[in-house]
Order: structure tokens, then C-alpha cells, then sequence
């Protein structure tokens, strides 16, 4: 395509109408906090065309373009509306640069053929668009909590001060009661103790099944893998109910071990999946070769398959660990008052409305998550590396 | 290699230790599996062990009614002969009171009474206060009449040593059936509070059954038994003819009248059996009453309401789940690897996120003083006055679960539309489909097992869900398994619980075997 040259863009009869468009959505906007909806419209009408044309006729240069641009209505909501203003200016600013120049340059084109109508690029940037929206949907809500947990008040939304970039609106106080608490403490040592012991049940059991699993000539291969999958099918409260009856028969019912144990079956699936995955990959030859080396089936396993396999083991182990760290039902009905996990502390605290602490632990969690992402994406590149390694 | 086995000029084939190829190849097969099976029987066995069998044991409990037998065993046999016939029954004899004395007699010292009252109170009101009212009142009835009576008699009756001889010598069961058997209840009695059976005033239901079988048996009966006390026992036979007797059934009518109410037996009677359909019965809005099987009165018919609440609710998520995540698979698998790599950590990110985290973001986002509406507000397209309510309905439920769920219908969507050559779709439009017909005609159908994988996902995971529609719910917006989590922890409910999960979880498996067939299980992905 680059060898064509662009199709020129009309300024006056396509992108001036187009940017005078987004200015008065913007200008409505800024309007109607101010009580005046129609004046701000025509404003922002007037500042999109003005700000579309100098920039597609003056400033050639994209980059200096958007920063200028971004720069003065930064200022402009600065004299409006003070430190939270800026921030507005800011977005305003640099949509504004952004799509004058996105529309000038004929850049909006770049992913449709040549040869696309103008209904066509118009159905494919709104497609684009929908699909931005959509995204915004998913990840919206998690950022929003973030800010909040700053909060200096005990409110659940953002307060003026907040808005206006006060200092005195943010503080880390619910972060400090967090740490401070000694019911979220407790709930936090309750997870650190359940989850690992969970996971490391889940994990060593589960990779000694999964290698059997994977030998061929597995007699029952399918009524046995549907047993092991079953608690991930089995709604979650089903398993609780079950769990709780058949606990307190046998007096597990609110003790350590239960809790547990019934993490630990919830976890199992995890590891049964994405262990067998990585053996699918798994060269026999290789523990063949050790065998005849000499190599004892212990220390083949150790020395050979262990290492290969690792990657997927670790991250089945992710899975369990983060289904037990996050799982609330179940502990809600099999363990007692003494193995408050923090899901359940959150979950308490969610149905009563204590205190927005709960979106301090929140945020943490959610960093934690973007951690335990990125080690098994990494884990799983590893993988697929060690796999294309081995020959066959 | 069978060939090889089988040719006939060669004979069979030996391995190196002399055994024949095909025997000892045999065995290595075997060993093989059994090395398999010894590598999973460890976990197999704890699953089973710490999943299945409390599956299993919540399918037992929901057919499981041994309460009524195990608490009132005489009452239940002696009702075999009476038929509730539809309501028209008189109350039943007088065999029947008895048996009903002596079991709860029994039943009100170890405080079995409540329970089986809180039992039939699920299925007739008044059931338990029915029962606590006479566990209080059994003690206090005028069946002590008989005691003194045969006190008056003869002074050795009063003596709880004769009682025991009298009561172990053998052949008593057959003079004596119905005392025999109260005095087992007795014998348990004693021995739970750690007494000694021969110090032991036995009390007015005994006395009570020694008078009803000495005026039953015949005198010659009578006068076989040879064993200890055997004269006090034909001189007793003798005198109760004269005795003053006491109706039981008055008595019982005295503590409440609807000891006399043919309804109460008819209930005692339907539940008679150790297994009952009942608690299923309930779960849709159906009972079990003495007459037969009945709707449930108009102002209790909840579960079928909450069935079709959540599978509605269920199909909407669902609907949303493809009408969003459609265009983010296809413009994921429609990108260039790494920009779809890129975009694909902003699916996952709520993946691995807290589900918590994600709820509770939604309730800052939707309560009436939260994120939204104050922007709503702030906008001025809101009053501050009649702020919208988002939160605490179906809507909120909606809303959060679409977005809990939506990784779970892309991915799959994702791996699928990943498959799909472009070069169908651009065949077709070199052919002269437009757009549209080339979406339609050409690319949606090869789509369809995404949307069919993604659905049956976010179907399933949605019917079970309790956290969310919990939290963001209200009354509007809770599902069946909301009541199933009421029934275990506040109304102690077990039985029904366990009968709305095994209803539920029949329909969940009934889908992932529908699942299985389009997708196969195997292919669960984990993103």
C-alpha cells in the first residue's frame, strides 16, 4: 500500500465538519456542568474547527502538533477549573491533536484497503471503536478501584478533592489500617497458611497423576480424568454444600485440615490440565535414553522429566494457588470464624459496608494478579522454548 | 507383530528369556497399566475421598428421611393399619397413642423431639410446636394413675431391682411385648445418663405398658411365664381389670388438640418411610401431604420462580457474553500476533483477577452514591435527587456477571476464530458477496462452534454462581443457589438444600455433557 500515494483528505468538507463534531460533544460536555449546555457547545464547536485547521495547515509535524495542542487546553481548563482541570484539558487536548491529525494525514485509512469504500473504512473505524469500548468495559472497573483505595475518606467514590488533585483528598490510610487491623491480619495470615498447603498437595499429587495419565494404556483413562476434573465442572456452591455435610459427618467441618483438603480438590483440575498439556509435548525418548544410560526411574523423573516439565508444574501450581487465595464459597461454609480467609473478610465486609479498606486489599490483589500473569506467561514462552528444544 | 506371533512354520515366538514373545509382551502391558494406575491412584483416591463423596453424601441427603423412623419406630409400625383416606379417618386407636407415649418418652429425654419437629414442621406447620408442647407436657400425664395403682398392689413394684429381673429373665418379650420394648427405651435412658438401672424409680410409661399388656394378653399367657416375679404378675393380672384406666388419647388430645386432628397423623404417616421424594417434592413447589402429592400454596411457590430466574438470568449473561466478546475475538484473531498479544493481557487481566475485586469494583461503580451515578449527576443528565438504581437488581446481576464472565466466552470464541482461513472470506468477496453476505454466509458459520463453546461456559458457570448475585443481587436479583446457601446456614433447611444441589447439579452435567459432545472436555484451555 505504501506505494501508492495517500488519497488527499479534504480539510474543508470532510475533516473540519468531523473535528467541529467532536468539539461540540466536548464543548456539551464541559457545558452542561456548567449549567450551560448550548453555549458550550457552540464554543466547543468553534475551538474543534479552529484548533483542526491551524494544526492540518501550520503544524505539519504530528508529534509537536498533539503536544501543543494537549499543552493549551491543559492551560485553558487550568483558568477553568483549576488542578482538576488540567487533567481534563489534558484528554481534551490531546483527542482533539490526536483525531485532526488522524484525519488529515488520512491515517484512518492505513488499515483498509485501498480500495475500501467509504462506508466501508467508516463501518471499519466504528467497529474499531465499539471494540475500544468494549475493552474499556472489561478493564475500567479494576482501574477505577485503584484511585479510590487512596481515598482519605470513607467513601466509595471520589471525592471534590479527589477531582481537583488535593493532596489532602488521597492519603494511604486505608492501606495502614489494612497492615494495622488485627481481623485483616488475621484474615491474611488465614490465606498464607491455607493456600500453600493447598497448593502443595494439589501440585504433587496431581503431576504423579498427570504422568500416568500421559503413559499410554490408561485402562478407564476417561472415567478416571472426569473424576479429576470434576470439581472444576461442579458448581462451586454444590461443592460447598456436599463439603459441608460430609465435613462435619466426619468432623472436618470449620478445622484447618478441612478447609484444606477442599481447597486442595478444587485445585486439582488446574494442575491436571495444564501438566498433562506440557507432557503432551513431552519426548519419550528422552527418559528412554536416561533408562539406558543406567539412570534409575527416580532420578530419571528428577534429572530428566522434572526439568522439562517444570514450566507447566509451576504454573498449574499458579492456578491451584490463586484458586484457593481467591475462593470464597466454599471456605465459607467448610471452615469456622477461625479460618477467615481474606476473600471472606472482603466478602463480610462487601455485605456489610464496613470500610473502603476493602478496596486497598483490592488493589493489592490486583497487583498481585498482574505478577502471577506475567510469570506464567513467562513460564509458558519457557515452555514452548524447552519444547521446541527437545527433538521429535 | 500378531503375525509374527501366529505364523504357523516358525512356531511362536520366543523373547530372550525363553517365555513366548506374545506372553511376555502380555506382561509388559500389564505392568504398564498397573504403573499408570499406581501413579494416579493417589490423588484418584483423594479425590474421592475429599470431593466425591461429599457429592455423593448430598445426593443421599436429599432423599434421606430416617428421622421419623429412627425417632418415633413404635408409632410408625402402629400406623401401618390406619389410612389417612383422604381426610375423613377418625383419629387412629388407642394402639397408636401408646406407641407414640412410649417413643416420645424416649425421644423427649434426648431431645430428639425438636428435631423431628423442626423435620415436619418443612411440610405441615405447627408441626414443631406441636412436638415441643408435648415433650414438655408427656411427663405430666395422668398415667401415673397405673404407677400408684400397682404400688397399692404390691409394694415390690415400686422396687426397680424386681423391675430388672422381672424385665432380663428371658421369655418376658413374649409375656410382656409392648413393656419389654418400653424397657429398652428405658435401659437407654439410664445407661445415657450414667445411672444404675437397678436404683432407678422406672417412670409412668412402663407402668403405662404393663397395664396394656396384662389387660391384652390372655390369662394363660399369663400364667406360662415362670420366671422371676411371676406370682406379683398373676396377681397383677388378676387386679387390673379393676384398675382405673386412662384413655392416652385423651391425654394427648389434653396437651393439644391436634393430637386429634387426622392431619398430624397423615403427615407422620407420608414420612414415615427411611426415604422420601419430599425435599424434591419441595424443590418445585410441589408437597407431600397425607393425601398425595400437592402444589405447594400459591404464596410458597418460590423455587420454580427461582429456576426461572436463574436460567433466565443465565441466558441474558450469556447473550450479553456473545454480543460482547464477538468483536473483541474477532478483531483479536483478525490482528497481527503481537498487537493481539498486546490486547489479549487486557482479557486476561480480569481473568486473574480477584473475583471479589471485580464484584466489589462493580458495587463502587453502581451504587446510588457511586462512580456512575455521580458522573451522571456531575453531567447534569442526572438529577442528584432520583439518582439511578443500578445495583441491589437483576441489572446489577447482569451487569457484573457479564463482565466476570466475558474472558470465558472470548477465549474459546478466540481459539476457534484463530482457525478460520481468511482466504474463504476473501474468495467470497472476489466472487461478489458483499460485506455482509460474505460475513454472514462465509465466516459466522465457521464461528459457530466458538459460540457454542463459549456459551455452554458461561451458561454453566453462570447458573451455579453465588458470590455476585449476593453481593450486587438484592432480592431481585439472586439465583437458586443463593437459597440453597440460605438453606444450609440460616433456615438449617439440609434435606431441600441438598435437593435444589443435586437438581442443579444434574443440570449442569446434563450441559457439559452436551459441552463434551460439541467441544470435548479435553480441550478446556486455560488461556
Amino acid at each position: 500500500m505504501r506505494k501508492f500515494k495517500k488519497p488527499a483528505v479534504d480539510l474543508i468538507r470532510f475533516v473540519l465538519p468531523i473535528m467541529a463534531l467532536a468539539g461540540a460533544g466536548f464543548g456539551f460536555l464541559v457545558g452542561t456542568t456548567n449549567g450551560l449546555p448550548l453555549a458550550g457547545t457552540a464554543i466547543g464547536a468553534v475551538c474543534g474547527v479552529a484548533l483542526a485547521w491551524v494544526l492540518a495547515t501550520y503544524v505539519p509535524s504530528k508529534r509537536t502538533g498533539i503536544a501543543a495542542a494537549t499543552v493549551l487546553f491543559a492551560i485553558v481548563g487550568l483558568l477553568l477549573a483549576g488542578t482538576g482541570g488540567v487533567v481534563g484539558g489534558l484528554v481534551v487536548g490531546f483527542v482533539l491533536g490526536w483525531m485532526t491529525y488522524w484525519l488529515s494525514t488520512g491515517s484512518y485509512r492505513a488499515s483498509t484497503p485501498i480500495y475500501a469504500t467509504p462506508g466501508q473504512v467508516l463501518w471499519h473505524n466504528t467497529f474499531k471503536f465499539i471494540c475500544g469500548a468494549i475493552f474499556f468495559f472489561l478493564i475500567a472497573p479494576i482501574l477505577t478501584v485503584m484511585p479510590l483505595s487512596f481515598n482519605a475518606e470513607n467513601f466509595f467514590t471520589f471525592t471534590p478533592a479527589m477531582l481537583s488533585f488535593d493532596p489532602s483528598g488521597y492519603s494511604l490510610k486505608h492501606y495502614r489500617d489494612f497492615f494495622t487491623n488485627p481481623d485483616w491480619q488475621q484474615a491474611l495470615k488465614n490465606s498464607v497458611r491455607i493456600a500453600p498447603a493447598a497448593t502443595l498437595i494439589s501440585v504433587s499429587l496431581g503431576t504423579l497423576a498427570a504422568i500416568g495419565l500421559s503413559q499410554p494404556h490408561v485402562p478407564f483413562r476417561r472415567a478416571i480424568m472426569a473424576i479429576l476434573i470434576s470439581p472444576m465442572i461442579v458448581p462451586l456452591i454444590i461443592s460447598a454444600a456436599g463439603m459441608y455435610f460430609f465435613y462435619s459427618r466426619i468432623g472436618l467441618q470449620g478445622t484447618y485440615i478441612g478447609v484444606v483438603l477442599a481447597h486442595a480438590a478444587l485445585g486439582i483440575p488446574f494442575v491436571i490440565i495444564t501438566v498433562t498439556a506440557t507432557l503432551v509435548g513431552f519426548d519419550k525418548s528422552l527418559t528412554r535414553a536416561a533408562a539406558n544410560m543406567g539412570a534409575n526411574p527416580v532420578t530419571t523423573f528428577f534429572k530428566v522429566q522434572m526439568p522439562l516439565i517444570l514450566p507447566g508444574v509451576i504454573s498449574g501450581g499458579l492456578f491451584a494457588f490463586i484458586t484457593s487465595f481467591d475462593e470464597v464459597v466454599v471456605v465459607l461454609f467448610v471452615g469456622s470464624a477461625g479460618q477467615k480467609t481474606l476473600p471472606w473478610q472482603m466478602f463480610t465486609g462487601l455485605r456489610e459496608q464496613i470500610s473502603p479498606t476493602i478496596l486497598a486489599v483490592a488493589t493489592i490483589l490486583v497487583v498481585i494478579s498482574i505478577l502471577l500473569l506475567t510469570v506464567v506467561e513467562v513460564l509458558r514462552r519457557r515452555s514452548e522454548r524447552l519444547r521446541g528444544m527437545s527433538p521429535g | 507383530m500378531t503375525e509374527a506371533t501366529n505364523s504357523p512354520s516358525a512356531g511362536p515366538m520366543l523373547s530372550a528369556d525363553g517365555t513366548p514373545l506374545k506372553k511376555s509382551l502380555q506382561i509388559a502391558l500389564r505392568r504398564q497399566k498397573l504403573r499408570a494406575l499406581a501413579l494416579i491412584a493417589p490423588l484418584l483416591l483423594f479425590v474421592l475421598i475429599s470431593f466425591i463423596a461429599p457429592i455423593a453424601d448430598m445426593l443421599f441427603r436429599s432423599v434421606e428421611n430416617e428421622i421419623v423412623s429412627e425417632t418415633v419406630p413404635r408409632t410408625v409400625i402402629a400406623l401401618n393399619d390406619w389410612d389417612y383416606d383422604g381426610g375423613n379417618a377418625a383419629a387412629p386407636s388407642e394402639d397408636v397413642y401408646a406407641a407414640l407415649y412410649v417413643d416420645l418418652s424416649e425421644a423427649k429425654e434426648f431431645k430428639t423431639h425438636t428435631r423431628l419437629g423442626s423435620r415436619l414442621n418443612y411440610e405441615t406447620t405447627g408441626m414443631s410446636s406441636l412436638l415441643r408442647k408435648t415433650g414438655r407436657g408427656i411427663g405430666r400425664m395422668d398415667t401415673n394413675g397405673y404407677t400408684k395403682q400397682f404400688k397399692t398392689l404390691d409394694p415390690k413394684w415400686a422396687d426397680p431391682a424386681v423391675w430388672v429381673a422381672i424385665m432380663e429373665s428371658p421369655g418376658v418379650a413374649d409375656v410382656l411385648p409392648e413393656t419389654a420394648s418400653a424397657w429398652k427405651s428405658w435401659q437407654r435412658i439410664v445407661v445415657t445418663k450414667n445411672d444404675v438401672l437397678a436404683e432407678e424409680q422406672p417412670e409412668d410409661f412402663i407402668y403405662t405398658m404393663l397395664y396394656r399388656d396384662l389387660i391384652k394378653q390372655p390369662a394363660t399367657a399369663i400364667t406360662s411365664y415362670t420366671g422371676p416375679g411371676s406370682d406379683m404378675l398373676t396377681k397383677a393380672d388378676g387386679a387390673v381389670d379393676g384398675f382405673e384406666s386412662v384413655s392416652l388419647q385423651a391425654q394427648f388430645v389434653g396437651i393439644d388438640k391436634n393430637w386429634g386432628n387426622a392431619e398430624i397423623w397423615g403427615t407422620i404417616k407420608a414420612f414415615s418411610s427411611p426415604y422420601s421424594a419430599g425435599y424434591f417434592l419441595s424443590s418445585v413447589d410441589l408437597q407431600l401431604t397425607p393425601a398425595g402429592v400437592e402444589k405447594q400454596p400459591a404464596n410458597q411457590q418460590i423455587y420454580m420462580l427461582l429456576f426461572g430466574r436463574t436460567m433466565f438470568m443465565s441466558m441474558v449473561i450469556m447473550g450479553s457474553c456473545i454480543l460482547l466478546g464477538y468483536p473483541i475475538a474477532y478483531l483479536l484473531s483478525n490482528l497481527p500476533l503481537r498487537t493481539s498479544n498486546l490486547l489479549l493481557i487486557l482479557v486476561l487481566l480480569p481473568f486473574w483477577t480477584s473475583l471479589l475485586v471485580r464484584t466489589s469494583a462493580w458495587k463502587v461503580l453502581l451504587q446510588q452514591q457511586g462512580v456512575i451515578n455521580d458522573i451522571l449527576v456531575w453531567l447534569g443528565l442526572v438529577g442528584n435527587g432520583d439518582r439511578l438504581v443500578m445495583i441491589n437488581n437483576q441489572f446489577g446481576t447482569i451487569v457484573a456477571m457479564t463482565h466476570i464472565l466475558l474472558p470465558f466466552m472470548i477465549l474459546p470464541l478466540y481459539s476457534v476464530m484463530k482457525t478460520i482461513p481468511l482466504t474463504y472470506v476473501r474468495a467470497a468477496k472476489s466472487l461478489g458477496a458483499t460485506d455482509w453476505t460474505t460475513f454472514w454466509r462465509v465466516y459466522f458459520p465457521q464461528s459457530v462452534p466458538g459460540i457454542g463453546a463459549g456459551s455452554i461456559l458461561v451458561f454453566i458457570l453462570s447458573i451455579g454462581y453465588y458470590i455476585t448475585p449476593e453481593l450486587v443481587g438484592g432480592t431481585t436479583g439472586t439465583f437458586i443457589s443463593n437459597r440453597i446457601a440460605y438453606h444450609i446456614s440460616s433456615s438449617l433447611n439440609w434435606g431441600l438444600a441438598a435437593a435444589l444441589g443435586t437438581i442443579l447439579l444434574a443440570v449442569v452435567l446434563l450441559l457439559y455433557w452436551v459441552y463434551d459432545r460439541i467441544v470435548g472436555i479435553d480441550n478446556v484451555s486455560l488461556g
